[in-house]
């Protein structure tokens, strides 16, 4: 009985996962989640309000890339409601334009990814940055209070 | 039997005369009223009331990034029908060219257009109504020296009987505060210039309060965060729940870069908001600031942090 109990739950487990492995909403929610985390460290250090640090300005543009990229491929068709989605329908009328913000995103990222190497090519590279998320924002994600 | 018909139909006749006489428009300025305030519209000023007011969110022609063409068209949806917000460029057919600054006065503060007509709220005549006569000659001034823009909007797409105007005046007379915005002496310069943006100009309550079935902001919940009017997601509470974490050099750090301070940045309809009040000067944030901290919280506490 017991035995039969721990298998039981062992399933269980192993099902959420696979779910939630497969939750494309619930997995793009956490992706943005970091990614807020990252883009609040890098403009606390482009404002001046938190010291510069190369290794963490790595890992947040790491965090960024890793985000975006995986974050693209998180709008099948049958994501457009639920999971507390702020997604708005206008990303799936205009996909060719969501897809073509979420590139330019990458590439901004990637290239100070590869140009930042201390705090001066830093704040060279970071306005280009934040100037993508307002974008996306304005057109595809309803507010949230 | 006949003469309770005759009484009634007369009864029918007179309350359609009386609902007619007090729904008529009832602009803020004659000619002569405007011509005596001796205002003389300065365009380097009304530059910044115009992005205080926000014009271009509504006004700018689709579909481009350059928020001086003032075609209009953009599709306002809302649960009371689609409005079209019209051509404010300086050409002089389809846009407001031909206008006099005292037309413009009437359609922001009394939201009377020039020939005449109600405005439907949609225009935020509600909150304009506060403006200062001398901020409304400056935007007059500014308008002018936009470039002319061919072409109209399509028609409002309104229900019966909303679809006529003359409708708008019995909802202002039950719901339109005409009393303009005296500073309130007690409180700080600082204080009365972030009111005057807040409930002003930036009539940032037509988004952030709620409204009841007939669309009229409840004052007693205002900027306690509403359904956004084309049904997608809810504008923030800006006297609870997180926001009162919010510290003033938070608040102006995300009127100015759209950034908050859980690394989220404003988006939807604030994104224009925040496009257009980063050309104001800092002084005017800071303002924005003080006023919105100094209104009594209302609503659910913030949630601990974790």
């Amino acid at each position: 009985m017991k035995r039969l109990a721990v298998v039981a739950m062992a399933l269980v487990c192993g099902v959420t996962a696979v779910l939630a492995d497969t939750d494309p909403i619930a997995e793009r929610r956490a992706l943005m989640k970091h990614d807020g985390a990252a883009a609040k460290t890098l403009f606390g250090m482009m404002k001046g309000s938190a010291p510069f640090d190369l290794a963490t300005v790595k890992e947040s543009l790491a965090t960024l890339n890793e985000g975006a990229t995986k974050s693209a491929a998180l709008f099948p068709d049958n994501s457009k409601t639920g999971g507390g989605t702020a997604a708005l329908p206008a990303i799936w009328e205009n996909k060719a334009d969501f897809e073509a913000r979420f590139a330019k995103f990458i590439k901004d990222v990637q290239a100070a990814q590869a140009g930042v190497t201390d705090e001066a090519t830093f704040k060279q590279f970071a306005p280009a940055i934040f100037k993508n998320c307002g974008g996306c924002h304005e057109l595809y994600k309803a507010k949230s209070g | 039997m006949k003469r309770i018909g005759l009484i009634l139909a007369v009864l029918v006749v007179a309350l359609a005369a009386a609902a007619w006489a007090l729904s008529a428009p009832k602009p803020r300025y004659t000619a002569d009223e405007w011509q005596a305030l001796g205002l003389t519209g300065d365009a380097a000023a009304g530059r910044l009331v115009f992005f205080a007011g926000g014009c271009e969110s509504c006004h700018k022609s689709p579909g481009q990034d350059d928020p001086l063409r003032l075609g209009g068209g953009l599709e306002l949806k809302t649960p009371f029908g689609s409005f079209y917000p019209p051509n404010l460029s300086s050409d002089p057919a389809d846009g407001i060219g031909a206008w006099r600054p005292v037309d413009l006065a009437n359609a922001l503060l009394s939201g009377v257009s020039r020939d005449g007509q109600h405005l439907y709220p949609a225009f935020p005549f509600t909150s304009y109504q506060r403006m200062a006569p001398k901020d409304v000659a400056d935007l007059a001034a500014f308008l002018r020296t936009l470039p002319a823009i061919k072409g109209r909007a399509p028609k409002n797409a309104l229900p019966f009987p909303l679809s006529i105007r003359r409708a708008v005046g019995l909802w202002k007379l039950l719901y339109f505060d005409n009393s303009g915005l005296p500073p309130d002496p007690e409180q700080s310069a600082q204080w009365n210039r972030g009111r005057y943006l807040v409930d002003g100009p930036g009539h940032c309550g037509e988004c952030h309060t709620p409204r009841n079935f007939l669309g009229a902001m409840d004052e007693s919940r205002a900027l306690a965060g509403a359904q956004m009017p084309d049904g997608h997601g809810k504008s923030g509470n800006l006297r609870g729940g997180d926001f009162l974490n919010w510290t003033n050099a938070d608040i102006v750090e995300a009127l100015t870069s759209g950034f908050t301070p859980a690394g989220d940045v404003l988006g939807s309809g604030m994104t224009a908001v925040v496009r257009n009040l980063a050309e104001l000067p800092q002084s005017d944030r800071q303002a924005i600031a003080v006023y919105l901290k100094s209104l009594p919280p209302l609503g659910p506490p913030a949630p601990a942090k974790p």
